[in-house]
């Protein structure tokens, strides 16, 4: 078996002058989880959909268990399982009709493919809802059926494009857990999402993408270093003393520290957090200024973020 | 030989979910078979009594046959619609990136089509015993008339197929379908005979694929007909009648795999 279940060299998409994908690269090692995080527009569906077999790409290479996506489209098919950013299944046939229906094109026996039908609907919990039309489910339910049609068979390669987009958090544990299962059955999982703590959750090496690009990549913990150490905060009792707490911070960590009015914090990034801590203390207690709270701590995936492409996760792209 | 099986296989399971849309979803059924049932009673009452043959004989007898190849003529519509309405889905993509043959969506709508345009023909034909219509030739002639029906409906589903998957707005196919249907109608022996119209338009409706159809159908019915002028297509209708549904069906259906294969390009 191939060493990377994906591999993506320099794919290139365009629509018109716009380039959904811009040199993108890949590389996720044979069953793990690899999550590709990344702002609207950045181009996480467009990478799935070339992987997938669905998109023509305009230049590069990619590979699916070592087989060429390009070359030999149809091989591919037969090891991968998609959940797109949008519900895949037939809206007007009911839940079960649905998964009997990709079960017996996967050519499962009718018997066995009622079977199977029956143990995903309760495995998502949509058994009470099974002789429903799928197209009178909530949003949530509908996910969880697309879900469960990309696991009919357990696949080589799972593709999720933003699997938990509108889900409530039961419906979200019940994703994540359905990810784990097949990941412990040895499927590798691509998963886009625009929700960092999901990357955190699940994925093993993160790729944050931006413009078509993989600007960053690695561990969670990788991520957040690479965007400078630990940081100290400090949260003081009135605003008005905002400004001389910045001060006395700036001084000792000799940095400009950042200063929150809203939630009365002032936080600096930081090399040696208990020098910096225990200097930041000592000095607040000299000017004689009782604080409310003080402490370090890790950056969030999401400030990591900010730094990678200079705008939120779930802010548009501006560029 | 087993790709072949496969495809078949595959396409029988497409066939079957498009049956099952129309089974589960009653209200459309029920108007899927209003069309031609007002066809038959609009035609065969309004027009039926108050118009005779040119050539002789009883009009309603006369326009039937044109009704019937005219219900297949705007099944288009419902072919295209369902198509363009598929290709907007997400569960083509799913199809797509599954090992399913690649003709299997479009073969299973057209034989889903098919089979629908048989329990057409049966209520069209149950309608025309009712208004007085009659066929006099035998089963086995009657028969055959059918199953040149139902090879004009072939088709005129791959031409509904290509038309959806290039068109890929149900609401704009519904829109087309008409302006492209009627005057098809309205050029050929449906109505009237075509030496009755001007010279380069009654050339056109004789050739037209759908008189070709009536032409051969009113024969095997033994429906009064038209005294053909002793042109080459109106001699030859039952030659063209089996030649226009296999020639429009090999130009369009590959003409529709192609545009099917290049969906989300
Ligand atoms: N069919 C298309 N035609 C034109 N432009 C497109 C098309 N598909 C995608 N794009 C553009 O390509 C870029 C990448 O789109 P893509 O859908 O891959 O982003 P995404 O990361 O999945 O975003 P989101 O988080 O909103 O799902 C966007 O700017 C988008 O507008
Ligand atoms: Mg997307």
């Amino acid at each position: 078996m191939a060493d990377h279940a994906i591999v993506a060299e320099g794919l290139l998409k365009r629509y018109g002058d716009k380039k959904a994908l811009n040199g993108f690269d890949l590389a996720v090692r044979t069953g793990t989880v690899h999550g590709v995080l990344g702002p609207n527009g950045a181009g996480k569906t467009t990478a799935v959909r070339a992987l997938c077999t669905l998109l023509r790409f305009d230049a590069g290479r990619a590979e699916i268990c070592g087989i060429d996506v390009a070359g030999q489209p149809a091989r591919v098919r037969e090891r991968i399982g998609l959940t797109g950013q949008y519900a895949a299944v037939d809206e007007q046939l009911s839940g079960r009709q649905n998964l009997v229906m990709f079960g017996r094109l996967l050519k499962l026996r009718p018997a066995a493919a009622k079977r199977r039908a029956d143990e995903l609907l309760a495995q998502f919990g949509l058994t009470e809802a099974a002789g429903r039309n799928a197209g009178q489910y909530s949003g949530g339910m509908r996910r969880r059926l697309d879900l469960a049609a990309s696991m009919v068979i357990v696949p080589q390669v799972l593709f999720l494009d933003e699997p938990t987009t509108g889900l409530d958090p039961r419906s979200r544990n019940q994703v994540w857990d359905a990810v784990r299962s097949l990941v412990a059955e040895g499927t590798t999982v691509l998963l886009t999402t625009q929700y960092l703590e999901e990357a955190d959750q699940l994925a093993g090496r993160i790729s944050v993408v931006d413009t078509g690009r993989v600007v960053a990549e690695g561990t969670a913990d990788e991520l957040k270093a690479k965007i400078g150490g630990d940081r100290v905060e400090v949260v003081v009792r009135h605003a008005d003393e905002l400004a001389a707490v910045a001060d006395i911070v700036g001084r000792v960590c000799h940095s400009v520290p950042q200063t929150d009015r809203d939630v009365r914090r002032v936080g600096t990034q930081v090399a040696d957090r208990v020098a910096a801590l225990t200097g930041v203390v000592r000095a607040l207690h000299e000017a004689g200024i009782a604080v409310e709270d003080i402490g370090t701590r890790r950056p969030t995936l999401d400030e990591a973020f900010l730094q990678l492409t200079g705008h939120r996760a779930n802010e548009e792209a501006t560029a | 030989m087993r790709r072949l099986r496969l495809a078949a296989a595959d396409g029988w399971i497409m066939t079957r979910r498009n049956m099952s849309h129309l089974v589960r979803t009653p209200e459309e059924m029920v108007l899927y078979f209003a069309l031609p049932i007002m066809f038959v009673l609009v035609f065969g009452y309004v027009f039926g009594s108050g118009m005779s043959v040119p050539g002789g004989g009883d009009y309603r007898e006369f326009l039937l046959p044109g009704v019937f190849a005219m219900t297949m003529l705007y099944g288009m519509g419902a072919t295209g619609t369902a198509v363009a309405v598929d290709a907007g889905r997400g569960v083509v993509d799913r199809f797509r990136s599954m090992p399913v043959a690649r003709s299997a969506l479009l073969v299973g709508r057209s034989t889903a089509d098919l089979m629908r345009a048989a329990l057409e023909m049966s209520v069209l034909v149950v309608c025309g015993l009712l208004v007085g219509w009659e066929w006099h030739r035998g089963i086995g002639r009657a028969l055959l008339a059918v199953a040149l029906v139902l090879a004009l409906r072939v088709a005129i589903t791959w031409i509904g197929i290509y038309l959806g998957l290039v068109v890929r707005n149900a609401d704009t196919v519904g829109t087309i379908v008409f302006p492209l249907a009627f005057p098809l109608t309205a050029v050929s022996n449906v109505f009237t005979a075509p030496e009755l119209m001007p010279g380069w338009l009654g050339t056109l409706a004789e050739w037209n694929p759908l008189s070709a159809t009536v032409a051969a159908i009113r024969e095997l019915f033994g429906n009064p007909g038209l005294a053909g002028t002793g042109s080459w297509a109106t001699e030859n209708a039952m030659l063209l009648a089996i030649a226009w549904p296999v020639v429009l069906t090999a130009v369009f259906a590959p003409l529709a795999i192609r545009s099917y294969q290049r969906l989300s390009r």
